[in-house]
């Protein structure tokens, strides 16, 4: 792998760029692989860099129905935060925080991870004591949250309105080491990264079958570019994974929604950190080419259409033009979906599945962004030992059956 | 300063309605009718603006929405200013004030310009290589200088003062531009008896008509055929026209919306008028006729101001009456370039040279070049321009069997290119339509579509002013008579081709279907050019080359690489010849590189269009109850609930809330109290199946539940955790008085109605809200039968005729009124509901007869404790959608025997049962002055390493008055055991022991219930 370093650039710079190769190969599949990994989204590719990485696995085909990075990864407002409630999510996202604080160090590509500050708002005594108990939980599992003042948020954020509005704000918790990172940087970056520990990365590459053997266990995947052997296939493919898991005769709990987000036109900075109200449905940070990033929650009906209707971004701006008054002038620039995997209870699942060699990591709802490092990492764990990591063990596939959820949503009627 | 650059005569402009304006402090003149653009060519002024990434100088590059460079400040006052408006958009009006943007310290000197010097060093993604080291260095010195470097305007920091509205509107044909093909669709859907809209985004509706000078239709002058046609479609009444706006989005189903601006043209907004206008129209058929984009040709230095579009050139000499300089050179992959150089030389610019990329150039366009006496130069390509703050000169050199000759340098002030035209699919393709290559046209175009609309014109191929009327004619009139017809939503359908159905004879240049997509050749060494191809974003030919080798196949990774197409025109002007560039690098045919998606809006929009009116009081519905201005005049505080104001405890002079709330608690324990009640959640099941229905949605068991009495109803979700809570009484065999929480109830209605409606369709049950039709008047304490005996009629008030948890209609003061004897406070109470319209007289009634026991209002803080003091819950606060009927102490009113319920299966599941679930209990600090913190967590050893493990947390907490000391609910895991055991609460500085209790703190036995 070509290093990249300032010097590097400079270097090669003096050669006119001529020099610079390709950041991953562009491979014909090998008939047989140790793993395919389904999906060359963050997730897929994280884990497949992991699975080399930390586990020596590099027989490993990472394949993507269109090109990699161009599902959830590509399409969301690349928020990243670990101050969940409950003791499971708080050390799965943690987990990925400590992941991004040297990500891009560890694959050698700027994602650009800037702890800017992730602030959500109270509104009302509810979001208070919810607040609360995030903050008090998540200093006593090691994570940092605090709570802030109406007055403290305002000086954190000042373009925030935070009295001349119909729920005025009255605090609001924030994660110092939460912010932002370049999704597109994170998808190449791990892309890279695996590629030159030998992954293959196939991209146009769609999946039609996951063949099973006469013990039901999984001895491929067939594809539009032929069948690929594999004793281990993991499926990491957002959106569509109940549609390739059924393939495998899995019926997956999850619903696909599409989930719509935005931007302004790009202006001088004007907005310092990340804020996100759920009791008025939005959130809103500045990337670094000056644009507004702008989300909310989901549409309302299940699709696979990767656009949303008009009300919901009406809404959504609705709320942004109340916390942001100052902003009403900004022009959308663009607006999009994304097609996002919903559980019954809101969080992932990363588990072995009841078929044998076959492995599963979805349902990240709105949230899977901030976890893609971590997620990756355990996912690796999970397939390369055929058993899940400490910190993905409570995110099986049963706990819809048994019923040890882990809701989130739920619990702090918060979006992810 | 003078209209140096205006033309002798002619134009569009209002020559007798001078304006003045100033931009970046200088004062400058125009005309009515003109564009900021044109006024300040009319003055000589290219230089506009700076590049995102380089800083270089700009100038404009079109005369419409495609506009990449020329974006500036527009600001009425210091609250109406707005960032990154194209110049070429701007309508001029007196006064206008404009700044140029991204630049310092000013547009001719800018600092940030060493960026251009430094290009070598920044290819595409030069940040995903770099900055990495030392690590943190990224967020604390890099990321803030690449951001203040970044950004193109600057945000108002003002709230916005405008208003913005929103409409709704329907129609049989909507009609997308009103150029040729839309206005000859408009008429013939018009005259088919068709209801329709024709929209446009320009100030003028006619499109390219707008900038002709010598075409004729049917036989007049194609200005007057343009004024003619518009009478006509203003004379019908079933034609709606709409200037200034544009459809910039089309949502499913044939929803498009339309942004109208309403006053951004106006010198003086009057108060009455919005901004603009969101139009959300629902279409039977839509016509699309958005005509096509000129495309630039991508060669050296193709960005200094003075180089332009040569039909925008053009449009500024016809339609404007300016001219972009006194002599110009062109560079054309297209006949479109000589047209504009004629219009020019007629208009009085001096016409150097034309270079054409061609080989063969024939025709009757170039003949007519030449006979004029204009130097045309064929196969010949411009590789390189010079000037520092505009064109200065250009390079021409020949080009022969691929290699690029010697060049020559011609002087002049501006360049004209033209590389063809792209047809304007960003509509279909946002209907979703597919989108097909079509070789000989050189372009995407409509191919099947999904929606009901069908494409006309340029913008699906067609070519040829007459032919363009034809198609605009039989696509309008098919549309019309699909609308007619209209029956479902055909998917998948492309619509039959519309044979011309009517001759409309026009004479106009023939411009042919010649292009180029990419870069041209140049034979200079690359390193040392820059070829742009989105202007805006500073991509060049050679960013995308070095994409490709660096692996980015797919289009959309080149683009997200180098951010070509990404700025704020979208690739209006760029994604074309970045797909030829790419291409060529990748020696794979266009068609197989792959398309972008296309993106709503189709231009920016603003943000207060879409939020329109909703801002403070009407951001959300203020609901208030038929008593709220009673607590009003009463003092009281409100809180915000949901989306209703409720009271939150009546002050007394000198009172803060506490004393307010410890006098209150203590009034109603020791005699009475009063509390509106109104806005819980309220609704009427009927039906013969009510109460099979209600047996399915709630946990309890109804069937054997007598008419007149009352029961504590529990809902679970599918997942088997607690939903929603309430009272609710069978009025009769089929009639439930249902409550909700508050907040729950829309919530409750809707998953009502969701199993009704999907899951039980053959049950025979109404559901109606009644939330708003009853006031509730909850009377609590152990004088209440006191105080409502008087006024009650036709109901035995005894405790034996009306034991706890019943329900009587009667009246109240002669109102009709369910009365509910049925407490929250732990005291004996009555709820008296009457229609709102009664509500505050009869509050107000019972308030005066309560007034010799001393009745004292209360709100919703005083019936938190009061309620906690009991131990009752509050759905939210102890539940967090996590709790079983069992972990709140509800495990009595869920019916064992029942078949089934919402949430049954769920409840038999292993972790339901779990030993460790957290369950409800009561907790008193060791010392009793300490209110605990609501969220506040509860562990053994406050001590334990992080993680430190978590047995619970603290669900509500107050100080009781009644009782002297302070209490707290909780949720703690195996809570039932713990009972009598230390715990502890840690905060950050300390941990606060606790013991865990009951959690019924008062009155234990519910004694006091019956008073």
């Amino acid at each position: 792998m070509q290093k990249f370093s300032g010097f590097e650039l400079f270097r090669r710079a003096l050669g006119g760029h001529k020099s610079w190769q390709p950041q991953w190969r562009n491979p014909e599949p090998k008939a047989e692989y140790d793993v395919v990994i389904v999906g060359a989204g963050g997730h897929g590719l994280a884990a497949a860099y992991y699975l080399a990485k930390e586990h020596g696995i590099t027989n490993v085909a990472v394949i993507e129905r269109g090109w990699l990075g161009g599902g959830n990864t590509g399409r969301n407002t690349t928020i990243v935060r670990s101050n969940y409630l409950f003791d499971e999510s708080a050390a799965l996202y943690e987990h990925a925080v400590k992941l991004w604080e040297g990500l891009s160090q560890d694959i050698n590509y700027n994602v650009m991870y800037s702890a800017r500050g992730v602030l959500m708002l109270a509104h009302n005594h509810h979001d208070e004591i919810s607040f609360k108990r995030h903050v008090h939980a998540n200093r006593l599992n090691g994570v940092d949250n605090e709570w802030l003042t109406a007055e403290q948020v305002k000086e954190f954020c000042p373009p925030l309105n935070i009295k001349s509005m119909r729920y005025p704000i009255i605090g609001g918790a924030l994660q110092r080491r939460g912010g932002t990172a370049r999704h597109d940087a994170v998808a190449w970056g791990f892309a890279r990264a695996a590629d030159s520990r030998g992954v293959d990365i196939i991209q146009n590459c769609e999946v039609t079958g996951i063949r099973r053997g006469p013990s039901g266990a999984v001895e491929g995947v067939e594809t539009s570019r032929g069948f690929i052997r594999a004793k281990k296939v993991g499926v990491s493919a957002a959106g569509h994974t109940s549609v390739v898991m059924a393939m495998a005769g899995l019926r997956m709990p999850l619903e696909s929604f599409p989930l719509q987000a935005l931007v302004s036109e790009p202006v001088k900075p004007a907005f310092p950190t990340v804020v996100m109200s759920n009791t008025i449905h939005a959130y809103i940070s500045q990337s670094d080419k000056g644009e507004m990033v702008i989300g909310a929650g989901t549409d309302a009906y299940t699709s696979y259409s990767q656009r949303g209707a008009l009300h919901i971004t009406a809404h959504t701006l609705d709320a942004i033009c109340e916390l942001v008054p100052q902003f009403r002038r900004l022009r959308m620039l663009r607006n999009w979906g994304g097609i996002v995997d919903v559980t019954p209870d809101r969080s992932p699942i990363i588990a072995k599945t009841p078929v044998p060699g076959l492995y599963v990591n979805c349902g990240w709802g709105t949230g899977g962004f901030k976890a893609t490092p971590g997620s990756g990492h355990v996912f690796a764990h999970t397939i390369a030992k055929d058993a899940p990591h400490a910190i993905n063990a409570p995110f099986t596939l049963e706990r819809f059956r048994d019923g040890f959820l882990i809701d989130e949503a739920a619990a702090a009627a918060v979006a992810h | 300063m003078t209209n140096r650059f205006r033309t002798a005569s002619g134009g569009r402009i209002d020559r007798a309605a001078p304006l003045s304006f100033r931009f970046d402090g200088q004062t400058f003149s125009g005309f009515k009718g003109d564009t900021l653009a044109s006024a300040l060519i009319a003055n000589g002024v290219h230089l506009v603006g700076r590049s995102f990434k380089y800083h270089r100088p700009r100038g404009f590059l079109s005369a419409g929405s495609d506009e990449p460079n020329a974006l500036v400040n527009v600001a009425r006052d210091a609250a109406r200013a707005a960032p990154n408006l194209r110049a070429t958009q701007v309508e001029l009006y007196e006064g206008l004030k404009a700044q140029s943007q991204n630049r310092w310290p000013s547009l001719s000197f800018d600092a940030g310009a060493v960026n251009d010097l430094a290009a070598p060093f920044l290819p595409a993604g030069f940040y995903y290589k770099t900055f990495m080291w030392p690590a943190g260095a990224w967020k604390r010195f890099y990321e803030p200088k690449i951001r203040a470097m970044a950004g193109l305007g600057v945000a108002p920091d003002l709230p916005d003062p405008d208003r913005y509205t929103q409409n709704h509107a329907h129609c049989d044909v909507l009609v997308v531009g009103a150029g040729p093909a839309g206005l000859a669709a408009a008429l013939a859907a018009a005259e088919s008896g068709a209801k329709v809209i024709l929209c446009d985004e320009q100030a003028e509706l006619g499109g390219s008509l707008l900038s002709e000078t010598t075409a004729t239709i049917e036989g007049k002058p194609a200005a007057d055929w343009l004024a003619a046609t518009l009478a006509t479609l203003t004379a019908r009444d079933n034609v709606t026209l709409m200037p200034r706006t544009t459809a910039f989005g089309y949502f499913p189903h044939n929803h498009i919306a339309l942004a109208e601006r309403v006053t951004e043209h106006l010198a003086a907004p009057g108060p009455d008028l919005p901004r603009e206008r969101l139009w959300e129209v629902r279409a039977k058929e839509v016509v699309i006729a958005a005509g096509a984009l000129e495309r630039p040709l991508v060669f050296p230095d193709n960005d200094r101001p003075g180089v332009l579009l040569a039909d925008s050139a053009r449009t500024y000499a016809n339609r404007y009456g300016t001219k972009v300089g006194e002599r110009a050179v062109i560079f054309t992959a297209c006949d479109a370039g000589y047209r504009a150089a004629l219009d020019l030389k007629a208009a009085g610019v001096s016409i150097a040279a034309i270079a054409d990329l061609r080989a063969e150039v024939s025709g009757e366009l170039p003949s007519r070049a030449l006979a004029a006496g204009i130097d045309v130069r064929p196969s010949t390509v411009l590789v390189g321009t010079k000037g520092r703050l505009r064109v200065a000169s250009a390079q021409l050199a020949k080009v022969t069997k691929g290699a690029v000759g010697p060049a020559e340098t011609i002087a002049c002030d501006s360049v004209l290119m033209s590389g063809g035209f792209t047809p304007s699919v960003h509509l279909f393709s946002q209907s979703r339509g597919k989108l097909v290559w079509d070789g000989a046209a050189g372009a995407y175009l409509p191919g099947t579509s999904v929606e009901r609309e069908r494409s006309a014109g340029a913008c699906r191929g067609v070519n040829g002013l007459q032919r363009v009327l034809e198609d605009g004619y039989a696509q309008g009139e098919a549309a019309a008579l699909a609308a007619r017809t209209y029956t479902s939503p055909a998917r998948g359908a492309t619509p039959a081709p519309a044979a011309p159905s009517r001759s409309i004879p026009a004479s106009a240049e023939d411009l042919g279907t010649d292009g180029f997509i990419g870069a041209t050749p140049h034979g200079r060494n690359p390193a040392f050019t820059k070829a742009f191809v989105d202007w805006q974003n500073d991509v060049t030919a050679k960013d995308l080359k070095l994409a490709t080798r660096e692996g980015m196949r797919s289009i959309e990774h080149v683009k997200r690489y180098t951010t070509t197409g990404m700025a704020t025109d979208q690739g209006k002007t760029s994604n074309m010849n970045a797909l030829g560039i790419v291409s060529e690098a990748l020696d794979t045919p266009v068609p197989k590189i792959g398309l972008t998606t296309f993106r709503p809006p189709f231009t920016p929009t603003t943000f207060g269009l879409f939020a329109g009116a909703a801002r403070g009081d009407v951001f959300d519905p203020v609901r208030k109850t038929a008593i709220h201005d009673w607590a009003a005049e009463h003092g009281a505080a409100f809180e915000d609930v949901g989306n209703w104001k409720r009271a939150h405890y009546f002050p007394r002079a000198g009172e803060d809330m506490h004393a307010a709330v410890a006098r209150e608690c203590k009034a109603v324990r020791a005699s009475v109290g009063m509390f509106d009640a109104s806005t819980l959640g309220k609704i009427e099941v009927v039906g013969p199946d009510a109460a099979e229905f209600m047996n399915r949605m709630y946990t309890n068991a109804w069937a054997k539940l007598e008419p007149g009495r009352l029961r504590y109803g529990v809902m679970l979700r599918e997942d088997g955790f607690v939903m929603d809570d309430g009272v609710v009484g069978r009025m009769a065999a089929d009639r439930f008085h249902v409550t909700t929480t508050t907040g729950g109830a829309p919530r409750v209605l809707a998953h009502m109605e969701d199993y009704l409606q999907t899951e039980w369709p053959d049950l025979d049950v109404w559901l109606t809200s009644t939330t708003e039709q009853w006031s509730v008047i909850a009377v609590q304490g152990p004088k209440a039968r006191e105080v409502i005996a008087p006024l009650i009629e036709g109901i035995d008030l005894s405790k034996e005729a009306f034991p706890h948890m019943s329900v009587r209609e009667g009246t109240i003061l002669g109102v009709p009124t369910r009365l509910f004897s049925v407490s929250f406070t732990g005291e004996l109470g009555f709820e008296i509901n009457v229609p709102s319209a009664y509500g505050r007289a009869v509050w107000e009634a019972v308030y005066a007869a309560g007034e010799r026991f001393g009745i004292t209002p209360y709100g919703t803080e005083t019936m938190h404790v009061l309620r906690a003091e009991k131990g009752y819950i509050i759905v939210g606060q102890e539940t967090d959608g996590t709790a079983t009927p069992d972990d709140v102490n509800l495990g009595w009113a869920v019916g064992k025997a029942k078949k089934d319920f919402v949430g049954k299966r769920s409840l038999l599941r292993e972790s339901m049962s779990a030993p460790d679930r957290r369950q409800l209990v009561g907790l008193k600090t060791t010392d009793p002055k300490i209110v605990l913190e609501e969220g506040a967590q509860i562990v053994a050893d406050p001590a334990a390493p992080v993680p430190v493990p978590m047995l619970g947390f603290v669900t509500s907490s107050y100080h009781s008055a009644v009782l002297g000391r302070s209490i707290a609910l909780a949720m703690v895991k195996g809570g039932r055991a713990r009972i009598g055991t230390k715990l502890m609460v840690p905060m950050p500085t300390h941990a606060i022991e606790v013991e865990v209790v009951e959690p019924v703190f008062y009155d234990p036995k519910g004694e006091r219930l019956n008073g």
